[in-house]
């Protein structure tokens, strides 16, 4: 159990700035998970927590001791890498023990501890195996049997699932979830994948270009995205964004071809802006319908439990998930109706959320 | 399932590989067998005809204390040579790896010496270790007599390891650092969150890891140390003193051209082809199963 307490950490190579100045509190047993595209940062951070890269910048401290310039073993962290770095010329139960030996921790005492987490992690039978010979999934199992045995302060978790097929990702998901529970280790946990992030967070951030641009519960960053990044980043099918500029009487979106009636509240006319809408947020009504964008169906994907039906908003891509029993045919004309509540406005400039035009709706606690 | 492109007719196939097999005939095949009839044959050394002797060669040789010298001399020479020119290849490699302070250089420099002709190194060394002029007489300045490779023979064979020591570490650390690289990244920072440090994770990991390239390089060393030593000997030492570094090959040599036994050399020849394949044999044996860690 440790606390983590990053502060303006940055991460240069050569020139290049990758890491620019990243803020962040872990408290002791949280869940964290950085979710971001490839190439934001987000394992640099990590490997930069792990002491297996250098801090250009800022101190990272582990329960209050900076670690920055500690080596890894001596941070009291253990790590998942994406694809496994399991050693190959080892066993099984020498790939979980290596630390164990390497700590000088007598032979019985190595293998009654192997034993006792490779029965947590269904590995008894494998113990003799390279490698070599086991399955993605257990491979991955080995993996986080070589992190659990020593007991750390902070587990270090980087895309340890990318390598998955989808079914078996779904169930390591779970398990490293209540893996969790049972250890209540604080956990840093790497991904891409947003659902991933979603399903495994205690506490998510979100980061871009090296910064951080939002950190909160799933559902605070779901609802409440703090920027145009976060919003289009976070939830699938990605959110609709319209570009629009401020009018005396509400919003003229697309150039002006349409307008859409809401409280300007405080900004000045003629300020750009861009709408968020999730598709789940919209509701597909009669074309013509008062108050409703009028769009033409473009193309339906059937999900099964619902569809995700693609439309032209006037050449703008906009997309609607419905589990309504109503098949739109491609070509037909719908009408787009939703809740001022369900928008979400951002600033044209640098993308930062607007609540102006939401005075109404409450603050979510966070 | 494996896919394999073929030619449709085995001649295009054997066309292809004639200008191969006509090399092999011409600079192997042809004149190993030359020298295997000549070993049972007494040579004239001007010409003449030649008396079939059978084995003979071959018993006088075994039977001549120089000779059982010249293969003790070998052993040694290969030994000790192996293990320096792969010693520290390794260690250079190992710490050009690691991305050392001046390693770029390092990996282009290290490889030269491997380009440079036997003889053209061997002039060079010749003149380093010289007792009277080198960098040598400078130690000789202060233990006189220290070092004399023209009088004593441990100090020419000294020598010469060191100087074929010195281009097969470029050889070799090519080999080396292609192999250490070839070891994913993660595997050395998995190593260190689990609290080994440098050195451990060199012999638990990067070792074990490289081991086939350890014994490809053993084999390949072995092999040269008896053939490639040639041009380091002549013209270093030429075998001396007092034989102390004739070595098989050069005793080949000095017997055959200089002592116009063409028959003996050609059964030492013999010999010599026989010592390197039951070496490798041997490794190959006894060494190779060792090294698969998959």
């Amino acid at each position: 159990m440790a606390s983590i307490t990053i502060r303006d950490v940055r991460k240069s190579y050569a020139r290049m700035q990758v890491v620019h100045g990243v803020d962040l509190d872990i408290k002791s047993g949280e869940f964290v998970v950085i979710l971001g595209p490839s190439g934001c940062g987000k394992s640099t951070l990590l490997r930069m927590i792990a002491g297996i890269e250098e801090i250009s910048d800022g101190t990272i401290a582990i329960d209050g001791t900076v670690v920055n310039k500690l080596e890894p073993r001596e941070r009291g962290c253990a790590m998942v890498f994406q694809n496994y770095a399991l050693y190959p010329h080892m066993s099984v139960a020498q790939n979980i023990g290596y630390s164990l030996k390497v700590a000088g921790v007598p032979a019985a005492e190595r293998t009654q501890r192997i034993q006792a987490v490779a029965r947590i992690l269904e590995l008894e039978h494998l113990l003799d195996r390279k490698p070599m010979a086991l399955s993605g999934g257990q491979r991955q199992r080995v993996a986080m049997g070589r992190a659990m045995i020593r007991e750390p302060k902070v587990f270090l978790f980087d895309e340890p699932l990318s390598n998955l097929d989808a079914k078996l990702r779904v169930q390591m998901r779970s398990e490293i979830r209540k893996l969790h529970r049972r250890l209540s280790a604080t956990s840093v946990f790497v991904t891409h994948d947003q659902v991933e992030a979603m399903t495994l967070a205690d506490r998510l951030v979100v980061m871009n270009g090296g910064r951080v641009e939002q950190v909160g519960t799933p559902a605070q960053v779901y609802s409440r995205p703090a920027s145009r990044f976060v919003a289009t980043f976070v939830g699938a099918p990605a959110m609709n964004m319209l570009e629009g500029t401020v009018t005396l009487d509400g919003l003229s979106l697309l150039g002006g071809s349409r307008k859409l009636n809401v409280s300007r509240a405080g900004l000045p006319v003629g300020s750009k802006v861009a709408v968020g809408i999730r598709p789940e947020a919209v509701r597909m009504v009669a074309p013509g319908t008062p108050g409703a964008l009028d769009a033409t169906v473009d193309l339906v994907e059937e999900l099964g439990a619902g569809r995700v039906v693609y439309v032209d908003l006037d050449g703008a891509p906009f997309s609607v998930v419905t589990s309504e029993t109503v098949h739109p045919e491609p070509g037909s004309a719908i009408g787009l109706q939703f809740a001022e509540s369900d928008l979400h406005f951002f600033s044209s400039e640098n993308g930062s959320r607007l609540d102006v035009f939401k005075a109404s709706v409450p603050e979510p606690a966070l | 399932m494996e896919k394999r492109v073929t030619f449709g007719r085995w001649t295009i196939g054997i066309l292809f590989a004639v200008p191969q097999l006509l090399l092999i005939f011409t600079f192997f095949y042809w004149p190993a067998g030359q020298a295997v009839y000549w070993s049972l044959t007494l040579q004239q050394p001007w010409g003449g005809g030649n008396i079939w002797v059978g084995l003979d060669n071959f018993r006088s040789i075994l039977a001549n204390a120089d000779y059982w010298n010249s293969i003790t001399a070998s052993l040694v020479f290969a030994s000790i040579s192996t293990g320096l020119a792969m010693i520290i290849a390794l260690v250079l490699a190992t710490l050009t790896d690691r991305q050392l302070a001046g390693s770029r250089l390092y990996r282009v420099v290290l490889i030269w010496p491997y380009g440079i002709a036997a003889p053209a190194l061997a002039l060079a060394f010749r003149f380093i270790l010289a007792p009277e002029a080198g960098f040598m007489a400078a130690v000789n300045k202060f233990w006189p007599g220290f070092w004399d490779p023209g009088l004593n023979g441990a100090d020419a064979m000294a020598s010469v390891i060191i100087a074929f020591s010195w281009k097969y570490v470029g050889y070799n650390f090519i080999f080396f650092l292609a192999a250490l690289q070839a070891i994913p990244r993660s595997l050395i920072e998995a190593a260190a969150m689990d609290g080994s440090g440098v050195v451990r994770r060199f012999w638990d990991i990067q070792f074990p890891l490289i081991t086939p390239t350890i014994f490809f390089l053993l084999v390949i060393n072995i092999t040269e140390s008896f053939q490639d030593s040639f041009g380091i000997v002549d013209i270093m030492t030429a075998g001396g003193p007092a034989n102390a570094t004739n070595l098989m090959v050069y005793k080949i040599y000095s017997d055959g051209f200089r002592g116009l036994d063409y028959s003996g050399a050609a059964a030492q020849s013999i010999i010599l082809m026989l010592l390197i394949i039951v070496l490798t044999i041997v490794q190959f044996r006894f060494i190779e199963r060792r090294v698969h860690y998959r």
